[in-house]
């Protein structure tokens, strides 16, 4: 209808022509064309890498070399994809959802509410000999759920959301939840407590794939939500009440999204530990490649993910001549970084 | 009509008015009555304005309108159908809602945000087709604002990202357009802009507008319609040559200070600043 009024006006100037810039979905096509190749290629990469680099003509005849491969680097690898793409995800729907660029499940305390729940679960003896029988799973779930709607409803006021006291509360749940952590460490025994402090710096070395196959089960649903629901995210980041009148069920949303962040959050914290960041450096890469579009970036932001750690966890892997770095130190210090530097970026940023 | 006001609207109906309110009332959680039995209409195609002092409860109420607050009591009507009936697309493709404030967290473009418009008309987990684009890139004309088109939204000022909001709302291509003091950061000429724009949308298109404001100059004979709200109540309505007078103005206000004058066509408004009464009227 709108149409029409063009011929109301004297603009059919050249200058008001309209630009021929690509439209959302080829966007959308052209940045997945462009990042399953870097997929595949972190993934050769990463399998090639490690204390004994990968050679095709030993793998085909040698049982040890395939018993490493097999049973300790391919997991090992499809792992780190697995969690990157979590995280990653889990960073650009929380970002979208708060209005936050900042936002992150580490920044705002819902790794640490999750990682209390999980250390709970170890720490009473539910499932302590295989890490990642499910229980721990949902001890992580109900503690990153908890944190979730705590630091929300703490900077909550009205449909603000408060920028500065949505980070605060995200400081302050990690700080609370690290001594909860602290406390059971102390209360129990010795084995137990090395067995939580392993997993608290973040790592990716103990797996196999029955363990990969039960954390499907509980991600697979949250990565669906997640990606399922970046057409209402894309709204909601423009503005809450601008979303609930183009049609968003704005409750609705939020709701799911919770629940989807805290599962893929819970069950990637009671497997691979705090892996701080990803959530942050990820989408603001895809952001500089790709636009603010988020039904671009929550997609794109899940392949990119899982490049990134299977590269950081190569990278972990082969730094050192003996033993290995722990990933979760190499994410932390280069999210850090990326922070400091949106910290500076806040002119563009105006929200923070 | 047949069908029961339970039933969820499936489209809706041309006969009714646009926009009914019956007792309608909202308090915040503080418990404060800001919306006070309001039962106001307005017909389809007709532009009306609503004025009032700062606190008597205007953007509650226009926000009860959008269905973006629910009343505590009373219901709204949109053409005849109560909006909770009504499904949320359904709802955003008929009624348009321009916010007073626009905070955006993030660097979208300005085509970006107009785009956004079009949602409600694009089906679930599909994108904008090239049509949707022509609209919201006509829209941008339409407000003068194309050449804002790939600017980042935060780098934008408060007037422009208002035209950009505004345009939004006309990608939207709504029945009904409910607008919170879109006037507030623009300049001169965009205010006359906005309401040539929004005249012409209701001549051509059949648009039923509403218009929160303090910008009584821009209240000129094209509106048909001013409500004026004192205290959560609807104090009066009428014609704007019918509401815009010292008298009616100084009781909507409690401002005794304050003088009208029509000039052309127009009403211009002010308060006496050194506090002598506006005794001598005519």
């Amino acid at each position: 209808m709108i149409i029409e009024n063009r011929s109301g006006r004297a603009i059919a100037s050249p200058e008001s022509s309209i630009p021929s810039a690509p439209m959302p979905r080829s966007r959308l096509l052209r940045a997945l064309v462009i990042l399953l190749p870097v997929l595949v290629v972190a993934m050769a990469i990463s399998l090639w890498a490690g204390y004994r680099f990968l050679d095709l003509t030993t793998l085909s005849h040698d049982p040890v070399m395939q018993s490493v491969f097999f049973r300790l680097r391919l997991p090992r690898v499809l792992l780190a994809a697995i969690i990157g793409a979590s995280l990653a995800t889990v960073g650009a729907a929380l970002q979208a959802l708060f209005r936050n660029p900042l936002a992150d499940p580490f920044t705002l305390g819902v790794t640490g509410g999750g990682m209390l729940g999980a250390s709970l679960a170890i720490a009473m003896g539910w499932g302590v000999n295989i890490v990642g029988v499910p229980f721990v799973f949902l001890a992580a779930f109900a503690g990153a759920c908890i944190a979730m709607v705590a630091i929300y409803e703490l900077a909550r006021v009205g449909s603000l959301v408060l920028p500065g006291t949505l980070l605060l509360a995200g400081v302050v749940m990690n700080l609370v939840s690290g001594a909860g952590v602290i406390i059971i460490q102390y209360l129990v025994d010795y084995t137990r407590a090395l067995q939580i402090l392993r997993w608290m710096i973040g790592s990716l070395d103990i797996i196999g794939f029955e363990l990969i196959g039960r954390m499907l089960v509980l991600l697979l649903p949250g990565w669906l939500l997640l990606l399922g629901f970046a057409g209402d995210l894309h709204l909601l980041a423009m503005g809450e009440e601008t979303a609930a009148s183009l049609g968003v069920n704005v409750r609705r949303c939020e709701r799911l999204v919770y629940i989807a962040s805290s599962l893929v959050v819970g069950v990637t914290v009671a497997v691979g530990g705090a892996i701080a960041f990803v959530g942050l450096i990820v989408p603001h890469a895809v952001r500089i490649l790709f636009g603010e579009d988020v039904r671009i970036v929550v997609p794109c932001s899940f392949l990119l993910g899982a490049s990134f750690l299977m590269l950081a966890d190569a990278f972990a892997r082969t730094v050192l001549d003996s033993g290995e770095l722990p990933v979760g130190a190499v994410t932390a210090l280069l999210g850090g970084l990326t922070f400091f530097w949106l910290l500076r970026r806040r002119q563009r940023y105006a929200a923070i | 009509m047949a069908s029961s006001t339970e039933q969820p609207a499936k489209t809706i109906p041309a006969d009714k008015p646009m926009l009914q309110t019956r007792n309608l009332s909202f308090a915040y959680s503080s418990g404060i009555s800001v919306v006070n039995g309001v039962s106001l209409k307005l017909q389809r195609g007709k532009m009306a304005a609503l004025l009032g002092a700062n606190g008597s409860g205007k953007s509650t109420l226009i926000r009860l309108l959008a269905g973006i607050l629910f009343p505590s009591a009373g219901e709204v009507l949109l053409s005849g159908k109560p909006i909770p009936c009504i499904p949320k697309t359904l709802l955003a493709r008929t009624l348009a809602y321009v916010p007073q404030l626009n905070p955006l967290s993030f660097p979208f473009t300005a085509l970006e945000v107009v785009l956004a418009g079009r949602s409600p008309h694009v089906p679930r987990f599909q994108f904008e087709n090239r049509l949707d684009f022509e609209k919201a890139w006509v829209a941008l004309e339409t407000v003068g604002a194309a050449h804002l088109a790939q600017r980042p939204v935060t780098e934008l000022s408060g007037g422009e990202r208002q035209l950009v909001v505004f345009a939004r709302a006309i990608a939207q291509a709504p029945e009904c357009l409910l607008l919170d003091e879109p006037s507030a950061s623009l300049d001169l000429k965009h205010r006359a802009e906005l309401i040539r724009n929004l005249v012409r949308l209701r001549d051509r298109m059949n648009l039923t507008v509403l218009l929160v404001t303090h910008d009584v100059p821009l209240l000129d004979e094209s509106f048909d319609v001013v409500f004026a709200m004192r205290a959560g109540e609807i104090l009066t309505e009428g014609k704007p040559s019918e509401i815009l007078t010292s008298d009616v103005l100084s009781s909507v206000y409690e401002d005794p200070y304050l003088q009208a004058r029509n000039v052309e066509g127009r009403t211009f408004v002010w308060s006496a600043t050194h506090r002598r009464p506006a005794v001598q009227r005519e």
